[in-house]
């Protein structure tokens, strides 16, 4: 790591005899470095999101623009939207994308309430039975989702939930890794506050409203960015549950499409767009929970 | 994302619970009067709520806890002895599956599979989002656009990924075209369609779309790598090379070596870039496929085979195993 103490910290006044070329080190960032830090982070910026732009690109460009690269070029000729609309049209695509959102929405709201309020339990409540709860939990955090999506497929056909909707999300609207963090998010706040609020008489379901759940704000933002980002981008699941093409959502239709349309790379590409756009926009919209959370450890090694 | 975290909070069970107040003992924080009367007349905690109240909390958790996964565990053991198909039932076939499974050449092929992905990501997914991390550590002007900027692949779904990567890895797409262009070569590289270039297309997709990832870890842990012990090392003349080796590294170790198991575990479960990029055929002849896609083969369809299909499922819970396991030492160790 590459860290250079300000001119003012206190390690100067101790150093010895320092070479010259450390000495400089102890200057504010010089403009070299500076220059070299901004230069490598655009090379990388260009890797992580030039494919993203080069597909908004095709799928900009109209068709009597030449897609296949002899002279690859970046600004489409004649930007349309006719990829768009033929996206629309002959493919449901915003119907996919409403399935996607159906699925996502009761996600993000069994984890927001059934992770939240096992999570507080767990926490700030003794009781028999916590610790084997606990270690259930934990158990089923050996276990990869793939390996039981045969067993949970036939599960969910039992319930005559195979394709539909309701079949995709259940299984995953209480996520026992939510559980487990809305947990530690509870057990972080100092239990004075729940012991003063014993002696003033609130009983557990105040304490849950009025002191967890404000102190788990952060935690709460972090799980449910998690649960929209995983329903909206899972694949696997949708895929085996899903049967009909009116059921599908963005993913399984996207993979879908690009079937349908293998000769046309612009629709494909807008389709993909309609997929990748509303994650990123949710996603910059809440990105200082997410990467204030990484500060708070939620994600951590 | 989960296994990063499940761990975490394991350690937090370890030890952070406060004990209430012990009845009798006044605590050394200021109380008024009312606590300390109800220290005196018992345990706080006896009296904090109602025996059922936890229970009526937990009660989603627990339902979906059997029904989504503890049951499922148990049925995937028990219909690996069997052979249902997808639309009809079936029998129990004792140790069948798992005999097949030894003779079983597409088996053999995805777990070759498997070890070149996990070697080949590792040391791209060990270091390079090391150096990002280092790269984006600085609080520069900007610099959480960046960051969030280098996180965006990873929130996008692995389909969309893959679909882009294939229209740029397409015969007739961006790389080809330039590197035709340039005269690097004289015919289109096949990278959708030769059997190891699918595989190492897959990986670099893989790598690509988990920077932002693990970046993200590294900055979270480079956060606890003493700021002191690096001035220390710079007032003695340390070169920034040298304190990257003595001070950064040794600080990311458990990070490193959790982040080579999280990498080793992805790679063993893949499935969406390889069946998106060979249009779900596994490639020709079914090579470039992975255990997981084997599951979902077989989860599906006339030709499909439950059991079958539960036995690769118990293979592929045993070769993650040993790898989640050590994470969950790791953070035993760590706390």
């Amino acid at each position: 790591m590459v860290t250079y103490p300000t001119a003012t910290t206190p390690a100067v006044a101790r150093a010895p005899v320092t070479p010259t070329s450390g000495a400089r080190g102890f200057s504010t960032m010089s403009r070299r470095e500076t220059v070299v830090r901004y230069a490598l982070l655009v090379v990388v910026l260009l890797i992580t999101i030039g494919p993203f732009l080069w597909q908004l690109s095709t799928s900009l460009k109209g068709s009597g623009e030449d897609v296949y690269t002899a002279t690859p070029t970046f600004v489409p000729q004649d930007p349309t939207f006719d990829n768009y609309l033929a996206a629309f049209e002959t493919v449901p695509v915003l119907g996919f994308a409403r399935n996607s959102l159906v699925v996502a929405g009761i996600t993000i709201a069994g984890n927001a309430i059934g992770a939240t309020m096992a999570g507080y339990a767990l926490a700030r409540l003794r009781f028999r039975g916590a610790r084997l709860i606990m270690g259930a939990i934990l158990a089923t955090m050996l276990l990869p989702g793939e390996a039981t999506i045969v067993a949970q497929y036939l599960t969910i056909r039992e319930l005559g939930l195979a394709d539909t909707l309701l079949g995709v999300a259940l299984p995953g609207a209480i996520g026992m890794i939510n559980v487990l963090l809305m947990r530690t998010a509870f057990l972080n706040i100092p239990p004075e506050l729940d012991e003063a609020a014993i002696v003033d008489g609130a009983n557990a379901w105040q304490r849950f409203w009025r002191i967890g759940l404000p102190n788990a704000k952060g935690m709460l933002a972090v799980i449910t960015i998690f649960a929209f980002i995983g329903a909206w981008d899972d694949f696997l699941w949708p895929l085996i549950v899903l049967t009909t093409p009116e059921n599908f959502t963005l993913t399984v239709g996207l993979q879908y499409l690009s079937g349908v349309f293998a000769n046309n790379p612009r629709v494909v590409a807008a389709g993909t767009m309609i997929a990748f756009i509303p994650i990123v926009v949710f996603f910059a919209a809440l990105q200082r929970y997410f990467f204030r959370g990484v500060d708070e450890g939620a994600i951590k090694g | 994302m989960a296994e990063t975290t499940d761990a975490r909070t394991e350690r937090a069970t370890n030890g952070t619970r406060r004990v209430p107040p012990a009845e009798g003992t006044t605590p050394v924080a200021p109380t008024g009067q009312s606590r300390a009367a109800a220290a005196q007349s018992g345990t706080v905690a006896a009296r904090t709520h109602a025996w059922f109240t936890p229970w009526l909390l937990c009660l989603p958790a627990i339902v979906f806890l059997a029904a989504f996964n503890l049951w499922p565990s148990a049925n995937t053991v028990f219909l690996a002895f069997t052979n249902v198909r997808p639309l009809s039932g079936g029998e129990l076939v004792g140790l069948a599956n798992f005999e097949r499974m030894l003779t079983d050449d597409q088996l053999a092929t995805a777990l070759v599979n498997s070890i070149v992905y996990m070697l080949v990501c590792l040391p791209f997914l060990l270091l390079v989002p090391l150096a990002l991390a280092l790269l984006v550590e600085k609080k520069l002007p900007g610099i959480a656009f960046f960051r969030t900027a280098f996180y965006t692949p990873v929130v996008a779904s692995a389909v969309v990924v893959a679909l882009i990567w294939g229209w740029m890895l397409d015969d007739r797409g961006v790389i080809n075209g330039m590197a035709l262009r340039l005269g690097v070569v004289s015919e289109a590289i096949p990278f959708l369609t030769d059997r190891w270039l699918v595989l190492f297309s897959a990986i670099s997709l893989t790598v690509w779309k988990g920077l932002g990832y693990y970046m993200i870890i590294y900055l979270s842990a480079l956060g606890g790598v003493g700021r002191e012990l690096h001035e220390a090392a710079a007032v003695d003349g340390a070169s920034a090379w040298r304190r990257f080796w003595s001070v950064t590294v040794p600080g990311v170790r458990n990070t490193m070596l959790l982040v080579a198991v999280l990498i080793t575990v992805s790679a063993l479960r893949v499935f969406s870039e390889l069946f998106v990029l060979t249009n779900g055929t596994g490639g020709i002849g079914g090579r470039d496929v992975s255990v997981v896609f084997l599951i979902q083969m077989y989860a599906r369809g006339f030709s499909g085979n439950l059991g079958y299909a539960s036995a690769l499922s118990i293979l592929l819970f045993l070769i993650t195993l040993g790898p989640l396991l050590l994470i969950a030492r790791i953070n035993r160790k760590g706390a």
